[in-house]
């Protein structure tokens, strides 16, 4: 059976093998990503419940257990699947369908370059973040896009709302990257990661602080979440630039909104928290990683990645549990006038910090 | 607080970990959520549900058609006729409560002499036809004969209080 599985394999052409193999390591990511996001929005009903003094989400399970509600994100998905997708009649049909597609596109091709361990990569290419930032603003098209073809007015202001805020936070969000690309001498983003090793205090956190704080309140504003979410707020203007979407149009649009969340929480872990490097590198003797199986989990690889993402993506619930929505003019000040200042400001301490070779991030190379 | 404060303050986003930090103790906080259909509040004795007719001990029914609910309804819910019975008593023949109109204000409850009509602690009820939320004299009767026991025991928990 093997050897006619391993002979059948042999007689596929060299080319159609590659684009197997490729087809195979993005189902192999996109499927879990899926998986992750439909658990994320349960784990924000959950964590949101819990902030109001709420249960959350608890009745649906499997095969008649309740299993504190761990069945609803697969019965939310099943009902969308199933529901209507209408169409207004005064939409632009082709656009109005091209747009989830365009906005959910950039969310998961992002993940190509995302090294989840040391060697666990779709594509390890060198301008890995230069990617990252051309892909990811593809996005906003797929929001003006939505707001546009919708012919509705609220979608209209929603989208010229969300278009105007991800421009703005995008220029924060590029300086902030900007003294990452510095701190860590490579676009790569494997080879930022390594040069992040060594221990705790040696991930770029601490010197980049100000960047750190600032990449990830632009990484909120630039996915659209609260408290920076007037693209949507439903208060003033029902739902944005999605008002007219329905069903599994609707569902697109939402799973791109949380699968770019997932996708900014591992790019800050990335750059920010030392990606798959263990908190504990540095801290235990080098013994301690060659114990069996003690040793792989304390060693870095990808279950520390997965846990930095899920802090940051906790952070996003915290942050909708507790924070008003920003007043649009609030916003722009914000990006324009405060984020922008200071991340030049701290480009040239980082450049003097390297220039000066200060321990223990830059007395390297 | 002066302006330098003031900027500093903001700056270093304090105002914002103090909210972060109220929602982060809630998180872990006992939660209030009453699993509805397997826990319950518990109702006060005026509690104000479904409406019931009640009787006498010796199964005569108490309503004497002064028709004082009829005029004090204000959602004009009630539909009272009466008419003399064979022993010379003052009886309603008729006796209708719309519960598609009734506020369950409980002036009915208050206004009656004989503390014949009452509302009861029941409020899980429904109707699936169109006529099914229109209680006439033999539902509402129905109604108190079943729950006499509840309805005298809640009336005599308030009794010192009115």
């Amino acid at each position: 059976m093997i050897e006619w599985l391993v002979e059948l394999w042999n007689a596929v052409p060299l080319g159609v093998q590659t684009v197997i193999v490729i087809l195979l390591q993005i189902i192999a990511i996109v499927l879990p990503l899926m998986l992750c996001v439909a658990y994320l929005t349960y784990a924000e009903r959950k964590v949101i419940g819990a902030m109001q003094i709420r249960m959350g989400p608890n009745r649906v399970g499997f095969f008649g257990h309740r299993l504190w509600g761990l069945g609803q994100p697969i019965a939310d998905a099943v009902k969308l699947m199933f529901k209507e997708i209408v169409i207004p009649s005064g939409a632009n049909k082709g656009l109005f369908l091209l747009a989830p597609v365009l906005s959910i596109g950039p969310a998961l091709a992002a993940w190509a370059v995302i090294p989840f361990d040391a060697h666990l990569v779709l594509a390890d290419i060198n301008a890995g973040l230069l990617y990252v930032l051309a892909v990811t603003s593809i996005g906003v098209y797929g929001v003006i896009i939505a707001g546009w073809a919708s012919n509705s007015k609220y979608a209209l202001l929603g989208a010229m709302r969300s278009g105007a805020q991800i421009v703005s936070y995008e220029i924060a969000m590029g300086f902030a990257l900007v003294g990452v690309l510095m701190a860590g001498g490579s676009l790569n983003l494997g080879e930022i990661v390594r040069a992040q090793e060594g221990s705790i205090l040696h991930w770029f956190w601490l010197p980049l602080l100000p960047l750190f704080v600032i990449y990830f309140v632009s990484a909120v504003a630039e996915t659209n979440r609260a408290p920076f979410d007037v693209a949507e707020g439903e208060s003033e203007i029902v739902a944005g630039f999605h008002v007219e979407y329905s069903g599994m149009a609707f569902a697109v649009f939402f799973l791109a909104e949380y699968a770019n969340m997932i996708l900014v929480s591992a790019l800050t872990a990335l750059m920010f928290l030392g990606g798959w490097l263990s908190p504990l590198q540095g801290v235990l003797p080098q013994s301690a990683f060659d114990v069996p199986v003690l040793g792989a989990l304390l060693d870095g690889g990808i279950h520390w990645l997965i846990i930095k993402t899920a802090f940051f993506l906790y952070l996003f619930l915290w942050f909708r549990a507790t924070f008003p929505r920003y007043r649009y003019d609030q916003i722009m000040r914000l990006g324009w006038k405060i984020f922008i200042p200071i991340t030049i400001v701290w480009l040239l301490v980082v450049g003097v910090m390297i220039l000066a070779g200060l321990p223990p991030w830059f007395d390297g190379a | 607080m002066t302006a330098f404060a003031r900027f500093l303050k903001s700056l270093f986003l304090l105002e914002l970990f103090k909210g972060l930090s109220v929602t982060g103790r809630y998180f872990f906080a006992r939660k209030f959520t009453l699993q509805y259909p397997e826990e319950k509040t518990p109702l006060s004795p005026r509690f104000r549900g479904l409406h019931a007719l009640r009787r006498y001990p010796n199964g005569e029914e108490r309503c004497i058609a002064c028709k004082l609910c009829e005029a004090i309804c204000p959602a004009l819910a009630i539909t009272i006729e009466a008419e003399e019975r064979a022993d010379g008593t003052r009886r309603t023949t008729r006796y209708d409560i719309d519960l598609t109109k009734c506020i369950f204000c409980g002036f009915c409850e208050e206004s009656c002499p004989v503390d014949s009509i009452v509302e009861t602690h029941i409020f899980e009820y429904h109707g699936e036809e169109r006529g099914d939320l229109y209680m006439t004299k033999d539902r509402l009767l129905a109604v108190g004969d079943k729950y006499e026991a509840q309805i005298a025991a809640a009336r005599k928990q308030d009794a010192p209080y009115r």
